[in-house]
């Protein structure tokens, strides 16, 4: 299946992946009403300093520890893609302990979200990937490379 | 500060309202323009920095940001005009010599804008190159030889080195030094892909893209950088550079800051080590010198390589190129004063050379009138700006034309002229790692490989326009060519007749 | 209004061909009828033919047919031709007067003969010499035009229709083995003899139907090599083209065809013949300013042949037909069936396909 890959080669760490995932996910329709003057939360983060940086997000495991650790029975998957009932989280963190990307982290409500593609939003793919200036993030079929 | 003082060029304004503080601006400005104030929460700018590269404007996630001339002016004076009078602040203040980035900027004469293409209209057809062949193909290299035959009357079809170009359009000479390892690579492998050539310039050549050596024309110019027998034999063709456009009568200099890595091991030159290219070749001083150069380079590549002499149109170009054309040199190509640099004397750029219509008018007519003008493929540059451009320069008598700066504009470059700060923010025009990543080579090769397709697609809709379906029925052909408002003595020199008539 | 020479004029055309394989001979009256069917091909502006066999009492001496526009020029033209050539014969072109043509400049001819002690002096060999001061006179005197030049062929041009052109030069008195024809109609009125077809250069003759979008880049390259184009016309480019390729350079009917209508990089990379493929990237690559573009049919005469030659997109109709000894080729096939009703083989040749036609060796 497509997936979303970094190359850390061509990250500038400028960090627009960040912005672009928060307001994907906001449902607002303009960036400054969805991120104007508060913190965001990204689903996707940039690591590593001014020498290297590259972007860190959910890479959709084949057997996804999140999935087996979550308490609540939350975290599902379908279709390949890993998946966060909101509704159902309590909150404990124990993905975000679990996890070996960090690529799970609380959002604005307190509950736990990832990275789920865009499939859902109004973006409909994945916004960190189309507004990458240097195509450092790709969103393409390796095959079962990392299956 | 005081009688210093130069208040900026530009103003960034960011609109308040639509700012979110990403700070990507702040990340982005090699030039330390913007940062964050983090009492106020909200961007600020040293508008002093300021060289309006537009990187942060383009990089903007809700377009915040605009640049715009500043309008604090002195008192207005057609004599005087402020770029002239902060200039002399400058030279004032330092004693130094101004320097200045790509090419000529002034309002002088663009002939290209003054020549108009003609059409087919009922006495003969147009053609529709959607649905007829329409061939854009060129051969560079001498033309002119006897047609022998063998015992049973066949020809004998061997033929001079040519170069094949599927359009006529190839990258001009920039060193690896002068623009980064990315800027190189994308030109190497959009030239590949389009079957066309890119030149290394005086740089040499990095030892990762020898494997791009058919599509590579090699320069050797008076610093004679990087050239060593591998680097001739990895050619398609080896380029003499004699001048450059921008800088006629001058030769380069790449400060020592930029010699690192693998820039000094291409170069052959010590790390930090100015490179420094004398103005004249010191084993050329006349036309005879020359003719020894181009044949030592046929002997060490076997006569197996077209040898290419690039000068810069000067007032003499005519006769110049009518010695080069008697120097067993297969190609010439002229560069025009509005070429561009990575860095030239600001009173050299803006005042020495000539334009490049005229010289290939010039160049072209003489050597025809020589008989000598199939000894010779004729290569001009010097801001070939679009494709319309291109097709006037063959209509006038061109082979093929370099383009230098519209290349680079394809790879993001926004013309800010400020290349010898070595700070450019687009990752071309400079040696710094974390400048130089920012131009990927798969969407650099990639913009390159479309600019050149797109302007295929043009000159095919303009030769169709005319009834012509082969570029070669192009090249010469100026009666294809009116000017309009030219005066009689230009319209004798670029020998084309006024619209109207 | 600027006169034929000194601007460029756009045309479109008639022609017609024949020619006998067994080298018989033909009155000009039977290529005459040819051009009668396709009249509104022509708008009167000029019309002409070329026979081929037409002088054999003269056959070893170079016709120059020439028009003059005063006794003066002509006086000084003789002279001129006097200083380079022996004149075996010196008359006046026979014409009839018909209300048809008016405005008649002196046509004269000349049988000659190289004078040896210039060719040597100069050293050039026949051909060259003439077509050099054919050249000469024609940029050089401005009332004296050279319209033909070759041995024991000839032309006769004028303002007028085809076939009033060929009742005034009383065409039906000559007898040849290959005769051309052009009717004329281009987009101005030059009202200039000169300017009528076959436009010719020694023994090369062209008719030409279309107007070439190479033209400038045509002569603008072969005026490298000692031509001069005064009329501006394709024709007479075409023509210099042939010479030059045929004559100076060498090369065969075939390979100049090759080289005027190359065949497109695309087919000569699809070759299998790996030696055809050589050649043709051998010409193309040698040749590309002789590369011919836009709309042509045309008919190359010369001693002892033709050649008809279409643009390699086929933009000017021309077809060819067969009888026995005889070839017929025209704008119309109407022509053919005009000049032989039952004609037989009638094709269009394809754009770029030569087809060349010589009469047997010993009978012309």
């Amino acid at each position: 299946m497509k997936r979303i890959y970094v190359n850390e080669e061509w990250c500038l760490g400028c960090r627009l992946c960040e912005y672009n995932c928060a307001f994907a996910n906001s449902g607002k329709r303009d960036m400054v009403t969805a991120l104007k003057g508060k913190p965001i939360f990204p689903r996707i983060h940039i690591e590593g300093d001014d020498k290297i940086s590259y972007a860190v997000s959910c890479r959709h495991c084949t057997d996804p520890i999140c999935v087996k650790s979550c308490i609540a029975g939350a975290i599902y998957k379908s279709d390949g893609v890993v998946q966060i009932r909101k509704n159902k989280c309590v909150g404990c963190f124990t993905c975000v302990l679990v996890c070996p990307y960090g690529a799970l982290s609380p959002s604005e409500s307190g509950v736990m979200q990832k990275c789920e593609l865009c499939l859902t939003n109004s973006v409909g793919e994945p916004a960190c990937v189309k507004g990458c200036p240097n195509r450092a993030i790709v969103y393409e079929e390796r095959g079962a490379l990392n299956e | 500060m005081s009688i210093e003082f130069i208040y900026p060029e530009f103003e960034v304004i960011r609109n308040e309202s639509r700012c979110i503080a990403c700070r990507v601006c702040e990340r982005q400005c090699a030039n330390e323009v913007h940062s964050y104030d983090p009492e106020r929460g909200i961007m600020v700018a040293d508008e002093s920095k300021c060289v309006n590269c537009h990187r942060c404007v383009a990089l903007c996630p809700t377009r915040a940001l605009k640049i715009v001339k500043s309008d604090c002016a002195l008192r207005e004076n057609a004599n005087w005009p402020q770029s002239t009078i902060n200039e002399i602040y400058k030279q004032a203040s330092s004693g130094g010599v101004l320097l200045s980035s790509m090419g000529n900027p002034n309002p002088l004469p663009v002939y290209w804008d003054k020549i108009l293409i003609n059409a087919s209209q009922v006495t003969n057809p147009s053609i529709d190159p959607l649905r007829e062949p329409m061939e854009t193909k060129v051969c560079l290299g001498k033309k002119k030889q006897e047609i022998r035959r063998d015992e049973n009357g066949k020809l004998v079809c061997e033929m001079t080195p040519q170069l094949e170009l599927s359009v006529p359009i190839m990258f001009s000479a920039m060193s690896y030094g002068s623009i980064s390892y990315n800027a190189h690579a994308s030109l190497a492998r959009a030239a590949t892909e389009l079957g066309i050539l890119y030149n290394t310039g005086e740089g040499g050549l990095h030892e990762d893209f020898y494997v791009y050596g058919a599509n590579t024309i090699v320069q050797v110019a008076s610093g004679r950088f990087g050239v060593h027998k591998d680097y001739l034999e990895a050619a398609a063709a080896v380029e003499i550079k004699m001048g450059q456009g921008a800088k006629p009568g001058i030769g380069g200099h790449l400060p020592g800051a930029k010699i690192v890595g693998d820039v000094s091991r291409t170069r052959m030159i010590p790390e930090g080590t100015d490179a420094i290219s004398p103005a004249p070749h010191h084993d050329i001083y006349s036309i005879e010198d020359l003719r020894q150069l181009v044949y030592s380079l046929k002997e060490a590549t076997e006569y197996k390589k077209p040898v290419i002499v690039k000068v810069a149109a000067v007032h003499n170009i005519a006769a110049i190129a009518s010695g080069i054309a008697r120097s067993g040199a297969d190609i010439i190509s002229i560069d025009g004063f509005r070429g561009g640099t990575g860095a030239a004397p600001t009173r050299i750029r803006n005042n020495v050379g000539i334009p490049i219509e005229l010289a290939l008018a010039s160049v072209d007519q003489r050597l025809r009138e020589e008989g000598i003008r199939d000894n010779v493929s004729l290569v001009v540059g010097g801001s070939i700006r679009s494709s319309a451009d291109v097709v006037k320069a063959v209509a006038l008598g061109a082979d093929a034309c370099y383009i230098g700066t519209a290349a680079l504009i394809a790879l993001g470059c926004h013309l800010c002229r400020t290349c010898h700060s070595g700070k450019c923010n687009w990752g071309i025009a400079t040696q710094r790692p974390d400048l130089v990543k920012r131009l990927n080579p798969d969407i650099g090769s990639k913009r390159l490989i479309n600019l050149v397709r797109a302007w295929q697609h043009e000159i095919k809709e303009l030769m169709g326009g005319m009834g012509i379906n082969s570029i070669e029925a192009l090249r010469g052909n100026r009666l294809m060519l009116r000017g309009v408002g030219l005066n009689e003595k230009e319209l004798q020199i670029l020998g084309i007749s006024h619209a109207g008539e | 209004m600027r006169l034929e020479g000194q601007v460029r004029i756009p045309s479109g055309c008639a022609i017609a061909a024949v020619i006998s394989r067994e080298g018989r001979k033909m009155s000009g009256e039977l290529i005459t009828n040819a051009m009668k069917p396709m009249h509104d091909r022509s708008n009167g502006l000029g019309g002409g033919f070329a026979g081929y066999g037409i002088y054999p009492e003269y056959k070893d001496f170079y016709a120059l047919h020439m028009f003059f526009d005063s006794r003066e020029s002509r006086k000084e033209c003789e002279a001129f031709l006097k200083e380079r050539f022996e004149i075996v014969k010196s008359e006046n072109i026979p014409t009839r007067k018909t209300p048809a043509i008016t405005d008649e400049p002196i046509i004269w001819r000349y049988f000659v003969t190289p004078l040896k002690s210039v060719l040597e002096s100069m050293q050039l060999d026949e051909k060259e010499f003439v077509a050099r001061t054919v050249m000469k006179i024609n940029t050089g005197m401005k009332n004296s035009f050279v319209f033909s030049s070759g041995k024991n062929m000839g032309t006769f041009k004028a303002v007028g229709f085809p076939e009033d052109v060929s009742e005034f030069y009383r065409l039906e008195e000559y007898e040849g083995y290959c005769w051309t024809a052009h009717g004329r109609y281009p987009t101005n009125t030059p009202g200039w003899w000169g300017g009528a077809h076959p436009f010719t250069l020694l023994d090369w003759s062209i008719v030409h139907n279309g107007e070439i979008s190479s033209y400038d880049a045509n002569r603008r390259f072969i005026e490298m090599f000692g031509y001069k184009c005064t009329l501006k016309t394709d024709t007479e480019v075409i023509t210099y083209i042939m010479d030059y390729l045929i004559r100076v350079k060498g090369l065969t009917l075939d390979e100049a065809a090759n080289v005027v209508a190359a065949p497109f990089w695309s087919t000569i990379d699809s070759m299998e013949d790996e030696e055809e493929k050589k050649k043709q990237i051998f010409l193309r690559t040698l040749f590309p300013s002789l590369l011919v573009t836009g709309p042509f049919s045309i008919v190359l005469g010369f001693s002892g042949g033709l050649m008809a030659l279409n643009d390699r997109l086929k933009l000017r109709s021309m077809v060819v037909g067969e009888k026995d000894d005889k070839v017929f080729i025209a704008s119309e096939e109407a022509a053919i069936r005009t000049m032989e009703p039952n004609a037989e083989n009638v094709w269009a040749p394809a754009g770029g396909e030569a087809v060349i036609v010589h009469v047997k060796d010993g009978c012309y």
